[in-house]
């Protein structure tokens, strides 16, 4: 069973978000994602101060296996990237939500994470997939 | 839910945590945990794979020889000891190919062939439209399962678990040979650019062997590994490197193909007129000098110019970038790049394989 840690809010499409406060969030993919994709070895990132729209494609990661495009959670800018998945991809492997991080995003006013699952709603989602 | 067969071995490799896919209308294991780790251990130690979805056909009759040398590019003339092994494809009469197979000489009346898994159906049908001429018998032999132990240490660790006269034979084999028994086949064979052992055996011992395997420190390893290891090795994947729409001379494969004598093969005429034609794509290895992976489709460009594509590629672990391989126009110049995602990125055209017996072949 993939860990879904209980703080943070989940994507449809695998991403999970963290609320930081003051409108920022930091986005990155759910253990079970990095599962279902196995090592991964190249990670693009989006482009600092990039102005992305819910649902946007705006990085990729690719695993031995495939490519996977990375869908922006909210409404917002894009104020930092994690330089150092460049060289160690797999940091995303074995710890999918700290040092795997990809993104950060200020949210546009008014935007908030209401839209998102929660952890148990995801595990459900997780499960409905695997059927 | 998947219809998709089971070989033999799908519960142990469950219970060994593989994840599992469907591959060929199998049911197989991907990875069972990490396919780099999998890939490593195979280039500096040993492996083991469940190739038990690939068929085994058995076909005997006087003129066998005869039938085999009508029916393959590559010419059976050259398999004179018993054991002996030939990598060949079998073409379409257009030079499509049908398939590409290993067959052994076991016996003037009797050779063994082992064809690809997601091709078995129409293989077999070929065959037994081609073999009453010939009279010959064609006989798949699915109850059998069959094992791959590849790597540096594979051949010693598999040979432990042999018995006697078996082991002695199959530690005696040169590469590309089979020995046998009445129970097992092991020829010294493999789909990995390692050294090893592909072993044929009844399916109610295969279970056995794979668990001794692992108890002697020969990890499991799933598709995934093997996808990384053949494409390191510079082997074709049929149905993505060739099928029937492509000849093995637009394929990397001319070297299989045997045309020196007269010898009238399935095929043969399809290919001598391409070669009279000339305008022979080439087949090559690739390098992407930056970041990214190759993937089967991208498109290759000379300048402004599409000039081919990917048709296998992926991330080599052993060079640490990625690596492919590609059907090109003829007359594209050296300098190529690839779009990935709408960038085009710049590549470097090399000699294959990338990786042999655990060494880089190339400079990264």
């Amino acid at each position: 069973m993939s860990n879904i840690p209980g703080e943070l809010k989940y994507t449809k499409t695998h991403e999970w978000v963290r609320d930081e406060g003051d409108g920022v969030v930091t986005v990155g993919i759910s253990d079970h994602a990095q599962e279902l994709l196995g090592d991964l070895v190249f990670v693009e990132l989006p482009e600092v101060e990039a102005e992305l729209a819910a649902g946007d494609e705006c990085a990729v990661v690719e695993s031995v296996k495939a490519a996977s495009d990375i869908y922006c959670p909210i409404n917002g800018e894009v104020i930092e990237i994690n330089e150092a998945l460049a060289d160690a991809p797999e940091t995303i492997n074995g710890d999918p939500y700290e040092s795997g991080w990809i993104f950060k995003l200020k949210a546009v006013d008014g935007e908030d994470l209401e839209g998102l699952m929660d952890a148990e709603a995801y595990a459900e989602h997780c499960e409905s997939e695997d059927h | 839910m998947s219809a998709d067969r089971k070989t033999v071995l799908n519960g142990v490799h469950r219970e060994m945590g593989a994840r599992m896919v469907p591959f060929g209308g199998w049911d197989m294991p991907v990875h069972y945990g990490s396919q780099i780790e999998e890939h490593h251990a195979v280039r500096r130690d040993a492996g083991v794979f469940d190739v038990s979805h690939m068929t085994v056909v058995d076909l005997r009759g006087a003129q066998v020889r005869a039938f085999l040398s009508h029916l393959l590019a590559n010419d059976v003339a050259k398999l004179q000891v018993p054991g002996k092994a030939l990598y060949s494809c079998m073409l379409r009469p257009d030079g499509g190919v049908i398939d590409d197979l290993i067959v052994y000489f076991l016996a003037e009346d009797w050779f063994r062939m082992v064809i690809n898994a997601g091709t078995t159906e129409k293989d077999i049908a070929w065959l037994q439209q081609q073999a009453p001429a010939f009279g010959v018998e064609v006989a798949p032999r699915f109850e059998l399962g069959m094992i791959a132990v590849q790597g540096p240490q594979a051949r010693g660790k598999a040979l432990e678990l042999m018995d006697e006269p078996l082991r002695e034979a199959a530690a005696g084999l040169k590469p590309f040979n089979a020995a046998s028994d009445d129970h097992w086949f092991v020829a010294r064979t493999g789909y990995t650019g390692e050294d090893g052992f592909e072993i044929v055996l009844p399916e109610n011992e295969a279970e056995a062997l794979w668990r001794k395997l692992a108890q002697a420190g020969v990890r499991p390893c799933g598709l995934g590994a093997r996808d990384t290891l053949r494409l390191e090795a510079g082997m074709n994947l049929y149905g993505q490197d060739m099928d029937e729409k492509v000849t093995p001379l637009a394929s990397g494969l001319g070297w299989t193909v045997a045309m020196a004598d007269q010898r009238d093969f399935i095929g043969r005429a399809a290919l001598e007129a391409q070669k009279t034609g000339g305008d022979i794509p080439l087949f090559c290895g690739l390098v992407l000098e930056g970041r990214g992976v190759l993937r089967s489709h991208q498109k290759l460009f000379d300048g402004e110019r599409e000039v081919g594509e990917i048709t296998s590629g992926g991330f080599s672990p052993t060079l640490e970038r990625s690596i492919g391989m590609a059907r090109v126009a003829a007359d594209a110049g050296d300098d190529l790049t690839v779009d990935i995602r709408g960038r085009k990125l710049p590549l470097r055209r090399v000699k294959m394989p990338f990786v042999r017996n655990g060494q880089p072949q190339i400079e990264v």
